[in-house]
């Protein structure tokens, strides 16, 4: 096709585009506009191309048509499948579809919202769009590898993950932490508490509309993740603590950063309470909004934040301890009217009491170890690896074939920023998870929306569902 | 603008480079962050390591603004259409960053359930490794990504 | 493990207790400190209910694991189930014969298991009898197989290296 159509070369033309009036095809002056249509709006497609393209730019849709079950799977095509019957108002609904790529849904979510005008009768929402299989590539790695798979499920709060993994291996292992790990544990994730929480108070700013919310939220959260760096390595998906204690000790200076931590980060949530609390338009938007009733988050097993702001005082650490943690004092923030307001309320009291416990917990740092002195489970110090013969072998061993653990199941459950994390791991007498089951917190709460957004109206979604901090990679895994 | 006819002479060469110059100054991301890494791209936005200084704070959430998809996280099999097709709503000129080592190749994960490598399904122009690569590692694919177009390198 | 080693002083022992004497033919074990109820397939959905009634009423988690060859059957579902006041918690087996499973489902007793039995149904195959809408939760709808069963393979792509003399 030589001629391009009427739009880029007829009299139609606007004037001051810079481009010649139409010369015939073929001439010099034709060739020159075409290069110079080119360069400005269509890039590197061939000039017999540009029937395709309008002066906006090229609109490459798909060439066929996408056959239903993978319309239905990208979103284009919604239809009126959901099982559950019960409908109210009048009847005259459309269902519309929200995601997978979204910018309001916490990463891959998606939802289908039947709406009654602006009011949503039924929701349903659709997961599995980061489905990664990490139950079945736990049980193709050993558990000496199996945090750096588990840290990547839950990637806002890595440390639980890792945590609840190395207690569930221990419990089968029978072996326990030595006291410093422990305290070590519990002063990583109780950061890792304030530093997901930051984000989400972040998010949910950004999500009804306080976008300095988003730039604020993120600077406290630079100061955590400097120092998880310098502890760790990484800024993310630690793979640090392991069965048997944490993988390294806490550097020299730490006290320092976990005290200039414990400065700055209560002044910025000051600044936060400051921009959001008795805010109207955060208040209009957030009071009152996404409720659900304490019966109901039992029947779904939601837990975490959202069942403590429905009134409820359950936290794993205070009725089935781990790790040390009740040798310290700490408060349980509960809500009452189990809306989006009390949420943001039970969440920013939990930063504050996580920072007590950090406090009690750098002050209180025992001396010791940081690993367990099992050999069978833990490996040798490098610097001895020179030396000894047993080291060399018992490292070469744990680190190809990895530790056996006696057959035997167990469930393990952590108090995770979002809810009960729990890990049912059941081994048959392998160096290798024969099943590893992880129960996220998310997946029960997304399970819920439906519930939390019943008779709400569309704008309340994004709302809701930041607030009830769905981490799609706990949903999916 | 261009009288006879001439091979590309000074005044496209440094229209080209003009050009060049202006698509790397405003890039507009879409926002396609899907699992650890979307976390390291919304640090990368935020007020600490700061995109607003190339122009490229402004996640567009619909592709029909953006230029640079930055695919940021790993791609499940029943997430790859709807990548394709964001990819597809995107205008010309656009560019793919595939940031971390899940949307690279697969990563860790090579299994069933995730595309191994973001390129089987988009053409990717830079590929930023880590797990997840911090802000530094994204901000250096996002100028080596400006270096390549204002060198002509890539040419759209 | 008989119920009469049910602590009956505390109030957990004697939730586990009264539910032990109302379902005799249920076999309790403590691995670990645990209780664990194994619950014949037809019963399971009697028990559960009355765990909700007894106080187990918030629903944690069900999953389903691959045993291969194994006597009692190769698929076992595990539920677990809490009690927050008195704190409780209370593991369910129930073992499954055969390469096709089913069971009756939980979502009449509780709403929160539709997801659950939902994604073992797509990574196993577990049917679950009486469920509103059994469709895959986590893989595309078409995907034909159940990833973790035992017998399927982890679909690893073999990583291609370059050859270290040219051919």
């Amino acid at each position: 096709m030589s001629n391009p159509p009427d739009i880029v070369t007829g009299e139609t033309e606007a004037p001051g585009l810079g481009i010649p009036g139409a010369a015939p095809p073929g001439t010099p002056g034709d060739d020159a506009r075409r290069r110079t249509h080119d360069l400005w709006l269509t890039g590197t497609e061939s000039p017999g191309e540009m029937g395709r393209f309008t002066s906006e730019g090229a609109q490459e849709m798909l060439a066929e048509e996408a056959p239903p079950v993978l319309a239905a799977q990208m979103g284009s095509l919604v239809g009126d499948d959901y099982a559950v019957a019960v409908v109210s108002g009048t009847g005259d609904t459309q269902i519309i579809n929200m995601g997978p790529q979204h910018p309001a849904t916490h990463g891959v979510l998606r939802l289908h919202l039947e709406l009654e005008g602006e009011t949503i009768r039924r929701a349903k929402p659709i997961i599995g769009y980061l489905h990664t299989g990490m139950e079945k590539t736990a049980e193709a790695l050993t558990y000496v590898q199996g945090a750096t798979n588990v840290t990547r499920m839950d990637y806002m709060s890595p440390f639980f993950n890792e945590l609840c993994f190395s207690l569930a291996v221990e419990r089968l292992l029978g072996i326990e932490a030595p006291p410093r790990a422990q305290a070590i544990r519990v002063l990583m994730t109780e950061l890792n508490r304030v530093a997901s929480h930051l984000l989400w108070i972040a998010t949910q700013g950004l999500d009804v509309g306080a976008l300095s919310m988003m730039l604020y939220g993120w600077r406290e959260r630079e100061l955590l993740l400097a120092f998880f760096e310098k502890v760790t390595g990484l800024r993310m998906n630690h793979d640090y603590i392991r069965p048997g204690g944490v993988a390294a000790d806490l550097p020299d200076g730490w006290e320092d950063d976990v005290a200039a931590i414990l400065d700055e980060v209560p002044r910025g949530l000051a600044d936060y309470v400051a921009l959001l609390d008795a805010n109207p338009i955060f208040k209009q938007r957030t009071v009152g909004v996404g409720i659900i009733t304490p019966e109901e988050c039992r029947a779904f097993g939601v837990t975490g934040p959202i069942l403590r702001a429905a009134g409820v005082a359950w936290d794993t650490r205070r009725a089935f301890p781990y790790s040390g943690i009740e040798r310290y004092e700490f408060e349980i923030p509960v809500g009452g009217a189990g809306d989006t307001f009390d949420r943001y309320r039970v969440r920013l009291e939990e930063m504050r009491q996580s920072l007590r416990i950090v406090e009690q917990a750098a002050a209180a740092m025992p001396r010791g170890d940081y690993r367990s002195d099992d050999l069978k489970v833990t490996p040798p110090p490098r610097a001895r690896l020179d030396q000894s013969m047993e080291a060399l072998i018992h490292h070469f061993k744990l680190f190809t074939e990895g530790f056996k653990v006696p057959p035997g199941e167990t469930y393990q459950a952590v108090e995770s920023p979002r809810g009960e994390l729990g890990m049912y791991l059941v081994s048959r007498g392998g160096a290798k998870p024969w099943r590893l089951h992880v129960r996220g917190p998310s997946f029960a709460h997304v399970q819920a929306l439906p519930v939390m957004l019943a008779d709400s109206l569309v704008a309340d979604t994004v709302a809701t569902v930041a607030s009830a901090d769905p981490v799609l990679g706990d949903v999916d895994r | 603008m261009a009288g006879p006819a001439s091979p590309p002479g000074f005044l496209t060469a440094t229209l080209q480079k003009a050009v060049n110059w202006a698509r790397t100054r405003s890039m507009w991301p879409a926002t396609f962050g899907l699992a650890c890494c979307a976390i390291e791209m919304m640090a990368t936005g935020a007020s600490h390591h700061d995109l607003g200084r190339f122009g490229m704070e402004v996640f567009r959430a619909s592709p029909r603004q953006a230029d640079l998809m930055i695919v940021a996280g790993r791609v499940s099999q029943k997430m790859a259409p709807v990548l394709r097709q964001v990819y597809d709503q995107m205008p010309d000129p656009k560019w793919v960053i595939s940031m971390g080592a899940c949307a690279s190749t697969g990563g860790m994960f090579n299994n069933y359930a995730l595309v191994q490598g973001v390129d089987q399904v988009v053409p990717v122009d830079v590929y930023v490794p880590g797990c997840p690569p911090g802000p530094q590692s994204l901000m250096h694919g996002i100028l080596t990504l400006h270096d390549k177009i204002r060198s002509g390198e890539i040419v759209r | 493990m008989s119920p009469a080693s049910f602590d009956q002083g505390t109030p957990a022992g004697r939730v586990l207790a009264g539910l032990a004497e109302r379902f005799p033919a249920v076999e309790w074990a403590a691995p670990l400190g645990d209780p664990v109820a194994r619950v014949a397939r037809e019963g399971l959905v009697a028990f559960a209910a009355a765990a909700r009634d007894a106080g187990l009423d918030t629903f944690i988690d069900l999953c389903a694991v691959d045993y291969l060859a194994r006597p009692a059957g190769r698929f076992e579902v595990v539920v677990h189930l809490l009690s927050m006041e008195p704190p409780l918690r209370l593991r369910i087996l129930v073992a499954l014969a055969g390469d096709d499973p089913s069971l009756p489902s939980l979502t009449g007793v509780f709403p929160g298991a539709n997801f659950y039995e939902r994604e073992a149904y797509d990574l196993f195959g577990v049917r679950f009898d009486g469920h509103p809408d059994l469709t895959r939760l986590l893989l595309p709808d078409e995907w034909e197989g159940h990833p973790l069963r035992k017998d399927h393979p982890v679909g690893a792509v073999p990583v291609q290296f370059k050859a270290l003399e040219p051919q």
